[in-house]
């Protein structure tokens, strides 16, 4: 599909950077506020589908390529995995565990006690869970949508020769 | 087409007065009232234990990742296959 | 019993997907009245959770008092994700057989009545 006017370009162009951030902040905080790793990277997801939308497909798909997008959702999935599989080299030794926090946690960097102030520094090994689902999450909803809107394109090409 | 609207009318009757009955009629016993649930033991350990056990200030984020955090790698499974199903859908074979 | 209103509404949600679907010839009704049922579940898993008077269970600058329970809104994130995975696949089947059909109607792609 064609972009859109000037307008719409310049307006997309100057949102998305704020858009963005906001949904980072979502994803970071996920353990003292209300959000996390999904909700947060489905609000990145539609600062980007806003920007597919404004450009065109063709110019998006110019720039970004699918297989990017796949290697960017497998790495979060092997994070993810690869955090709960550590649970069974350090401390208790069981799958799934909290090993910074847990009852003989390691206590690295996320290891504050909560008192119900805004530490970041605190909640163990929840942080790091919220980062890898949060990219996942955004590089699988993004390719969806990137898919979706360039298959359209491609059929419209070929019945016109 | 007149057979099949009357079958599809006749199921739909039905589970509209299942459904009704099952709410009216059913108070009191089976159905709490809504703002008195059930009295839960677990979420009543979950919400007095959070911060001296996981070290989180939000409940709901702790339950998802750390007291239940199997059911959010099933989750992630799902959405794993969705995306590899929808790019499989509009592959290109080079001829 | 009008206190009792959100357990009306989830039944005014999937009476009216459970409509669509069966009375619909377009492909993308139907595909809308699926969603509205699985909004309608989400509704009533979140309704049950709640206790009288109490706040969200967050302990960042709360003001204390009873915390509502927070395992039916974990499960509840769980059912939208999937919802949506399986929204993605039934939109990108659609788009498959519209290319080989040439047309949306339910009645002249499933053979003969």
């Amino acid at each position: 599909m064609s972009g859109m006017s000037r307008i719409v370009k310049t307006m997309t162009s100057t949102v998305f950077p704020f858009a963005m951030i906001f949904g980072l902040y979502v994803i970071a905080h996920g353990h003292l506020t209300p959000g996390g790793g999904f909700q947060g990277g489905a609000v990145v997801a539609s600062a980007c589908a806003m920007v597919l939308v404004a450009y065109g497909s063709v110019w998006t798909m110019r720039k970004i390529k699918e297989k990017h997008l796949s290697v960017l959702e497998s790495l979060g999935a092997l994070g993810f995995i690869s955090l709960a599989f550590l649970g069974l080299i350090f401390a208790d030794k069981i799958f799934f565990d909290d090993f910074i926090m847990g009852p003989n946690g390691i206590g690295m960097i996320f290891n504050n006690a909560a008192l119900g102030e805004s530490d970041i520094f605190t909640a163990g090994v929840i942080p790091l869970m919220n980062f890898a689902v949060g990219l996942k999450v955004i590089a699988g909803l993004f390719a969806i949508v990137l898919v979706m809107a360039y298959a359209t394109v491609k059929v419209k090409e070929v019945k016109s020769k | 087409m007149n057979k099949r609207d009357f079958l599809a009318l006749a199921f739909l009757t039905v589970i509209a007065v299942f459904l009704v009955f099952s709410v009216v009629f059913m108070f009191d016993e089976d159905l709490h009232p809504f703002g008195e649930p059930t009295e839960n033991d677990m979420d009543q350990y979950i919400i007095d234990n959070t911060q001296t056990e996981t070290g989180a200030d939000n409940g709901v984020t702790s339950v998802v990742f750390d007291y239940r955090g199997f059911d959010t790698l099933g989750e992630a499974t799902v959405l794993f296959t969705a995306v590899a199903g929808v790019i499989l859908v509009f592959r290109r074979l080079k001829k | 019993m009008i206190y009792n209103i959100p357990y009306f509404a989830v039944i005014a949600l999937i009476l009216i997907g459970l409509y669509a679907i069966l009375f619909r010839r377009n492909l993308i009704k139907i595909v809308i009245g699926i969603t509205l049922i699985e909004s309608g579940v989400n509704l009533f898993l979140i309704t049950l959770g709640y206790r009288e008077g109490s706040t969200a269970p967050i302990y960042t600058l709360s003001p204390g008092g009873i915390m509502s329970m927070p395992v039916p809104q974990a499960l509840t994130l769980t059912s939208i994700v999937i919802g949506v995975a399986v929204l993605a696949l039934m939109l990108s089947f659609i788009i498959h057989i519209y290319r080989h059909y040439k047309t949306l109607d339910v009645r002249k792609i499933g053979g003969d009545d």
